[in-house]
């Protein structure tokens, strides 16, 4: 091997970690970028309503209540802020979920929803609801959230083991995942169809998704989930990132990978059950959220972590403002939206994936 | 001074003993063994067993290192990548483990020396998708290298490459065992470069070790003809390298 010599080599280095550098300091920049794009969607969308508000108002609002009428104070805090909130909770828990489920099943295709993770929950949530049955011994209050946990976390581990099998294809996965999204589907119809009247509506929110339903303290369980969930995925960013050069890669840089991808299946199921048990089903933003992530930053997971959960909560806060711009004074629910805005995007990754490989 | 001897070591595949019975003579700092065999030999799955990837019986044993569980720098034969990383980030990622998310120069520095020695800084910000099969298998053995092992464990590492770039990596790894006191292993199919580069040569065949020791002990007519079924002789070249030449294959 020729090598140059040393003062060569020296410049040709300097330029290597410069660009690096130079790099590292643009994904941050975009990170950056992405925050302050949320703050004004997440403005616009505490604006926008039946009642319209200028932003300025808004910014009163939020920071001198007194300063802004009743009315003002109460539509923006009371009524708007947990919706505005949760969407922006609910799309990064979503985001971050979908983009460490791609990372360690080595699949495009792979997010909560398509893998039938948020269909379990929503099983196991309408079991709490129509029977009142819990698959835990706990607090009724708690009973559909937890089942709608536990049922999430059985998919998930269903996902994991089957992945993991020897001989078992990416595309085998998918495809498992999609049968699951039709056995919980066709189980959820099952309890619809035994279900009171009442019940039936509530069962109905969750197919539909929504984020009207929104209150403090399902917004502090949702975020309590998320903080939880980021710090243990950042812990094992390096890892994770390696785990996308093949296991055997990352094994040879000491990784442990069945350790690590059992615990972040586990993470996962909790970060993807907990919002549905709130909100419903929110289809695609797991999936388009890290792509968008992936697109701009790469999938070094210190910038593709915090990018997909940036662009989650962003899709989702955007969809909160355009699901109130439809029809004025109609405000649709959101799991509607994604669905209309994922599907082709899904399309096209399924289209793209014939071509070439992600 | 790192060795590494191998004690009647087996290797299994959930249950089946793939590989066993592989018992060598002690390895030492600054040699290039080259481990041939037919293919489905079982040549990749001794080297995960020594990387610890694989269980197995008997003993793999390592003295004179410091470097608990990172003495050893295994480069699979499988280097192709989808993921949406640079080359410099995925060299950068073999280097750094561990929770803390910083970078240090110094990484930085020994990155750039291992890249530009290896002669791939042109394609440092390249995707890897967008790689060669050969340029993943350069970017594969920088990623090996940038650990700093005292054991390098290379499954074909110039399979996809250019006859060229064969030479010119074996024989920087040829100096970088020299230099830095490292044993390196190299499964590899073409006899000649084990010839030319392999100061031993353990040969595996249907799971077994056939013949351990100086490259001309093991590589010889007998031994190609039961193994390989080709009839062959062996020469030196006009550079005085010795060759491997086919006269015929057995019917």
């Amino acid at each position: 091997m020729a090598v140059a010599d040393n003062t060569i080599l020296s410049e040709v280095a300097a330029t290597g970690r410069g660009e690096y550098r130079a790099r590292t300091r643009r994904k941050i920049t975009i990170l950056v970028g992405l925050g302050i794009l949320l703050c004004l969607t997440f403005c616009i969308d505490l604006a926008w309503g039946p009642a319209r508000y200028g932003l300025d108002q808004v910014i009163l609002a939020l920071f001198q209540p007194d300063a802004v009428s009743a009315q003002v104070r109460t539509v923006v805090w009371d009524i708007r802020m947990p919706v505005a909130v949760m969407a922006i909770v609910v799309g990064a828990a979503l985001s971050a979920a979908g983009a460490q489920m791609q990372t360690i099943l080595a699949n495009p295709l792979a997010s909560p929803f398509t893998l039938g993770i948020s269909a379990a929950a929503s099983f196991g949530a309408a079991l709490g609801i129509v029977t009142t049955v819990p698959l835990l011994p706990v607090a009724a209050g708690l009973i559909v959230p937890v089942n709608a946990f536990i049922m999430a976390l059985v998919a998930t581990l269903f996902i994991h083991f089957v992945s993991q099998t020897r001989g078992v294809a990416v595309q085998t996965v998918v495809l498992l995942g999609i049968a699951l999204v039709f056995i919980f589907n066709a189980l959820l119809a099952f309890v619809q169809y035994l279900a009171s009247e009442q019940a039936l509506s509530q069962v109905l929110f969750w197919t539909m998704g929504s984020l009207s339903k929104a209150t403090w303290p399902k917004i502090g369980i949702t975020l309590a989930v998320l903080l939880i969930a980021l710090p243990l995925f950042a812990r094992n960013a390096w890892a994770l990132t390696a785990i996308r050069l093949g296991e055997d890669k990352a094994a040879s840089f000491g990784v442990n990978v069945r350790y690590i991808r059992l615990e972040t299946m586990l993470v996962i199921s909790l970060l993807a059950s907990v919002p549905v048990s709130f909100v419903g089903t929110i289809g695609f933003v797991g999936l388009v959220g890290p792509h968008m992530a992936r697109m701009t930053l790469g999938e070094d997971q210190r910038f593709f972590l915090p990018g997909s959960a940036l662009c989650g909560a962003l899709l989702l806060s955007v969809t909160s403002i355009v699901s109130k711009s439809i029809i004025p004074g109609v405000i649709f629910p959101i799991g509607i939206i994604t669905a209309l805005v994922g599907v082709p995007f899904f399309i096209s990754l399924i289209l793209s994936n014939v071509r070439r490989s992600w | 001074m790192v060795t590494l001897e191998l004690n009647e070591v087996g290797a299994l595949y959930g249950k089946r003993l793939v590989v066993s019975g592989v018992t060598t003579p002690a390895m030492t700092a600054g040699e290039v063994v080259a481990v041939i065999g037919p293919n489905a030999a079982g040549k990749s799955t001794l080297f995960k067993r020594i990387a610890g990837l694989l269980n197995g019986p008997g003993e793999v044993c390592i003295s004179g290192t410091e470097m608990a569980g990172k003495a050893i720098g295994y480069m699979p034969q499988d280097t192709s990548s989808n993921a949406v990383l640079t080359v410099y980030e995925s060299v950068l990622l073999a280097r750094k483990q561990g929770s803390a998310w910083s970078v240090n120069d110094a990484d930085l520095v020994l990155i750039d020396h291992v890249m530009t020695a290896l002669n791939i800084t042109p394609i440092a910000f390249r995707d890897l998708g967008a790689l060669s099969g050969g340029q993943q298998q350069l970017v594969s053995v920088a990623q090996t290298l940038v650990r700093e092992p005292d054991i390098m464990l290379m499954d074909e590492p110039t399979s996809a490459l250019d006859l060229h770039r064969q030479v010119e990596v074996l024989s920087f790894m040829q100096n970088q065992a020299r230099q830095k006191n490292m044993i390196v292993l190299v499964a590899i199919h073409d006899l000649n470069q084990a010839l030319r580069f392999a100061d031993k040569v353990l040969l595996i065949a249907d799971g077994k070790m056939r013949a351990c020791g100086a490259p001309l002990s093991v590589i010889n007519p007998e031994m190609l003809r039961e193994i390989y079924g080709v009839d062959a002789r062996i020469e030196k070249c006009s550079r005085q390298f010795d060759h491997v030449i086919v006269d015929g294959v057995d019917a």
